[in-house]
């Protein structure tokens, strides 16, 4: 039995050297993003997370002292003169107990999770006029249409605060997933379709948008900066790049489109009809599916 | 000349993981041969192993099998955390990187896990059922060699014509011919197609052997709880792998033959494809975790001394969790947004399938309870997979809240997540079964010391490796990216990561090397029943005589064996006289089967349709030559078993 001491007891060092590691990594807590939401949307996907998290901790708590007291009780050692009943093996209130405790835990998370979803496809806030972007993934970039300022962006994104935005995805490329997880969850961007996510932020700040879906090679480097200005700044920006930037030429777009990695750009226009064009002309040319929900 | 050239430097792959690959290759291959011709194994090798029909001994090729490719996979896996050690790290680029977790993912799943279940339940079922075989014992050997020439596909694609690198889920339409030219991706289809037949194969024998060979008395109920949860598993292999053939033979013929199932442009539709991978994906992880469940369920009362607690909720719960496995699988993409009342359906499902795990969970936990606990290596395996398996069912079941998923999907979280149930859970089944049936298959029993050593490397390795990938996603990592700027946060979480990966490895050598010095100096299990265990199997001398069992024992009730020894007994009745056993006869042709899928296989995957065609025409040549054959069974005779029983001390 000495022998196996050793192994254990570098365990437990180890464990205590992970577990102070942790805590000494020094990422500060602005950088877990999905735990600084910075909209309604991300606020509300968060209540759920805590909400999720702490009813399944209880449940995991439980099942590790439980373990820990049973093995410690039970072990076959000299002189345990704990209980030993090698036939008992039935129970019916035992059983009933961890049946209806998981099933209690399942139908208040499923409830709180149903409406949920049915929230999230609706904007967060009552609106008469939501903004519209449109949002493309190519490979590898992220191409933004405004098509009530008619401008465009790409890797790069200009939103005004306390505004619900419908953004409207699509792809030109293998499917990808618009992310930005201080203003909300991912939705995935198809060939084809197009999908809609809301989004808003609350506060004026510089987000980091990501694809999440692997597209290839360039995916890693498929990021973007999500700046939330006051609308008052919003409106200045657009009617500058609306007056100062280039337009978006089809040659342009074309030269896009193919694979490659590409920086910061803006346009005061784009060839009319662009997006629809995309989803039609990757859909067979058949009626646009999606627009069915997302959230 | 320069064509020649061109192809050939297309066709063998030439890089300094390739080239190091290659040689590698090329030593083990030689050192293999030398070794087989110096010591004249050659006959031994094809009458013993290649040709053989027992059901022990392809398990224990399966088992081999299953970890070499652990081997290989996790190769690959501590090369993925080498690369994101550091941020803007250039030790792999992004082509290798994709390849690498692409092979590493698959192999995992579909070479490593599903051989590794296979192989218990080629070892164990039949002599825990008080069977001489399983049903289709000539179709089992089919079932082996496709999965190894499936497998050997797969893996010569690292050195000849590239790596697949779409992911282990291949969705279209990045893995269709416009975005993955070549044929890496076409050595994912196929290889997987191959071993893919084998596996509906196994599903439907292993279902058969269950429900017609058990012995008599043994009716359903008085199962043990190991061949009650490969039953479950068998229903779901089969019902869930055809969703699997369909998807992965559409988008081969959307890449060989010009189709549009999948491809956006000619009214295909991607979608589709992620629906059918998926109703066989969530199966899947259930037929792997399943049989873990069984084993645990064989450890526990063993080693506590205690008969199972709640045998039946135990049977229920399996069958429920095998029937509500097929009701979820769109949690894998909630983020495809098929609309709230799909998704709210979906995720209730998934949650749901925490129920009746739970419920198993605390019927291991009430079997130990007052009973008396040896914490044997198999045993300790199970007391780290406890906290594990309810670390891993808790984020699974906060990851099935959809608007929840919406901030997890595809972020390290998830990473997390299922690295903790497939590790925490199969590996470790895997592994407490192997240590625990190992003395059933080699008549010696496994030394303690570096198994112990390995055990608490690779768990405290497990847990520094994957508890950082948590805290990951939740700072917007995102899987698959083959770098990472300094700045985000990201880095030492990473790098405490790599570093577990590493302790796993270690692990994982220490784990080998104490099976290499068992081996080296064996400690013969003389009894047959080292453990003082409660089924059937563990009746029968080590390893068990080829026939199993020389008579037929009549069961009378759960834990067979525990019964008769509580009786008294210290052996299987013997005063009933042996008659003549009937055997199947070993053949050839499964593994030649086997060589002409690899052919045919080959050829498709560089679309040298002759060479395909070649292959295919030989399997049905095959097939033919198997229907007329009517030479297959034999009997062992009455004197053989005696002398054989006699070895063993028995009569
Ligand atoms: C308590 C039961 C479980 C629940 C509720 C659950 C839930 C989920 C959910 C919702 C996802 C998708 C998340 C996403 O893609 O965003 C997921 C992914 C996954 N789960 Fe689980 N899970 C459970 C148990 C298991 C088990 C037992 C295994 C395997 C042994 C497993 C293996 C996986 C794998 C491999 C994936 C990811 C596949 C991929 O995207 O590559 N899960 N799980
Ligand atoms: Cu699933």
């Amino acid at each position: 039995m000495k022998r196996l001491k050793s192994p254990r007891k570098l365990g437990r060092w180890l464990l205590l050297g992970a577990a102070s590691a942790l805590l000494l990594t020094g990422c500060s807590p602005q950088q877990f993003s999905v735990l600084n939401p910075a909209g309604p949307v991300a606020s509300s996907e968060l209540q759920l997370i805590i909400l999720s998290g702490v009813l399944v901790l209880v449940v995991v708590a439980f099942v590790i002292v439980l373990l820990a007291f049973i093995v410690g009780r039970y072990r076959e050692k000299p002189n345990n003169n704990a209980p030993y009943t090698p036939e008992w093996s039935e129970s019916r209130s035992l059983e009933i107990i961890w049946w209806a405790i998981p099933i209690v835990i399942v139908v208040v998370l499923g409830i709180f999770t149903g409406i949920k979803t049915f929230s999230l496809t609706r904007p967060p806030e009552a609106t008469s006029n939501p903004m519209i972007v449109q949002v493309q993934s190519l490979d590898w970039k992220w191409l933004f249409q405004y098509p009530g300022q008619k401008i465009a962006t790409l890797n790069y994104l200009e939103i005004p605060t306390g505004q619900p935005i419908e953004f409207v995805l699509t792809s030109n490329a293998p499917m990808n997933s618009f992310w930005i997880p201080q203003l909300g969850g991912m939705e995935m961007t198809m060939p084809g379709m197009q999908m809609r996510l809301w989004l808003q932020a609350d506060k004026t700040g510089v987000y980091e948008g990501r694809g999440a879906n692997f597209t290839g090679t360039g995916f890693a480097h498929m990021t973007f900066n999500v700046k939330a200005v006051p609308m008052a700044t919003f409106t200045q920006w657009v009617s500058q790049v609306q007056s100062s930037k280039p337009a978006l030429t089809n040659a342009e777009y074309q030269t896009l489109v193919k694979p490659g990695l590409a920086g910061v750009k803006e346009y005061s226009s784009y060839p009319a009809n662009l997006f629809m064009k995309v989803v039609m002309k990757d859909n067979g040319g058949q009626k646009p599916m999606g627009l069915n929900g997302g959230m | 000349m320069s064509g020649v050239q061109q192809f050939l430097s297309h066709f063998f792959i030439t890089g300094p993981f390739e080239i190091g690959g290659d040689v590698s290759i090329g030593l083990v291959s030689i050192a293999i041969l030398f070794i087989l011709t110096r010591y004249k194994l050659w006959g031994w090798l094809w009458r013993e192993w290649l040709t053989s029909v027992d059901h022990k001994k392809i398990g224990i090729m399966y088992l081999l099998a299953a970890l070499l490719m652990l081997f290989r996979g996790g190769v690959d896996a501590l090369m993925i955390r080498t690369q994101l050690a550091i941020p803007g790290n250039s030790f792999l680029q992004a082509e290798h990187y994709d390849q690498i977790f692409t092979t590493h993912g698959t192999i995992m799943i579909l070479f490593m896990a599903m051989p590794f279940i296979f192989a218990m339940m080629n070892i164990v079922v039949p002599l825990q059922i008080g069977a001489r075989d399983v049903a289709f014992p000539y179709l089992n050997a089919i079932s082996f060699w496709l999965f190894f020439f499936g497998a050997m596909l797969l893996n010569i694609s690292f050195v000849i014509g590239g790596s697949p690198d779409a992911g282990w889920v291949n969705y279209p339409p990045l893995a269709e011919l416009r975005f993955s030219p070549g044929p890496g991706d076409n050595f994912y289809l196929l290889s997987i197609m191959i071993s893919g037949i084998g596996s509906v194969a196994t599903g439907i024998n292993f279902l058969v052997t269950i429900l017609k060979m058990r012995a008599p008395g043994m009716t359903l109920m008085r199962m043990p709880m190991f061949s009650w949860a490969i039953l479950a598993t068998c229903i779901d292999i089969i019902f869930a792998f055809p969703a699997l053939t369909i998807a992965l033979g559409l988008e081969f013929m959307d890449r060989m033959f010009g189709a549009h199932f999948f491809t956006v442009s000619g009214g295909g539709n991607p979608m589709m494809y992620v629906n059918l991978f998926w109703m066989w994906g969530h199966p899947e992880v259930y037929i792997v975790i399943l049989p873990a469940f069984g084993i645990f369920s064989e450890i526990v009362p063993t080693f506590a001394r205690k008969k199972l607690f709640g045998y039946t909720a135990m049977v229920t719960s399996l069958l429920l969790i095998a029937i509500i496995s097929y009701f979820v699988w769109l949690h894998h993409f909630f983020t495809m947004g098929a609309g709230a009342d799909v998704n709210t359906f979906f995720a209730i499902a998934s949650m749901f399938v925490a129920i009746p795990t739970g419920v198993k969970v605390f019927n291991w936990l009430f079997t130990m309870y007052r009973g008396r606990i040896r914490t044997t290596i198999p045993m300790l395996w199970f007391l780290a997979f406890v906290p594990n398996f309810a670390i891993g069912g808790a984020t699974g079941v906060m990851l099935a809240a959809a608007p929840a998923d919406y901030q997890y999907h595809n972020s390290y979280f998830l990473v997390a997540h299922f690295h903790q149930v497939l590790i925490g859970g199969v590996v470790y089944g895997m592994l407490a079964g192997m240590y625990y049936w190992w003395p059933k298959m080699f008549g010696i029993l496994l030394e303690e010391k570096w198994a112990k050593w390995g055990y608490w490397f690779f768990n405290i390795g497990f847990y520094v490796c994957f508890m950082p990938q948590y805290p990951l996603g939740l700072m917007g990592m995102t899987r698959r990216m083959y770098t990472y700027p300094a700045g985000m946060g990201w880095t030492t979480l990473n790098q405490i990561s790599t570093v577990g990966a590493f302790i796993m490895g270690l692990g994982f050598i220490f784990i080998v090397w104490g099976i290499v010095t068992s081996i080296l100096h064996p400690v013969k299990d003389t009894t047959g029943d080292p453990w003082d265990a409660r089924t059937l199997e563990w009746s029968l001398p080590s390893p068990a005589p080829h026939y199993n069992f020389a008579r037929i024992p009549q069961i009378e009730g759960r834990d067979a064996w525990w019964a008769m020894k509580q009786k008294g007994l210290t052996k299987l009745d013997d005063s009933t006289p042996i008659v003549p056993i009937h055997m199947p006869k070993s053949s050839g042709k499964p593994f030649i089967m086997g060589v002409l899928f690899f052919v045919a296989g080959f050829g498709f995957v560089f679309n040298w349709f002759i060479l395909a065609a070649l292959g295919m025409v030989g399997v049905v040549i095959l097939l033919f030559s198997r229907s007329f054959e009517y030479d297959t069974d034999y009997y062992v005779p009455v004197d053989e078993v005696k002398h054989t029983e006699a070895l063993y001390g028995r009569s």
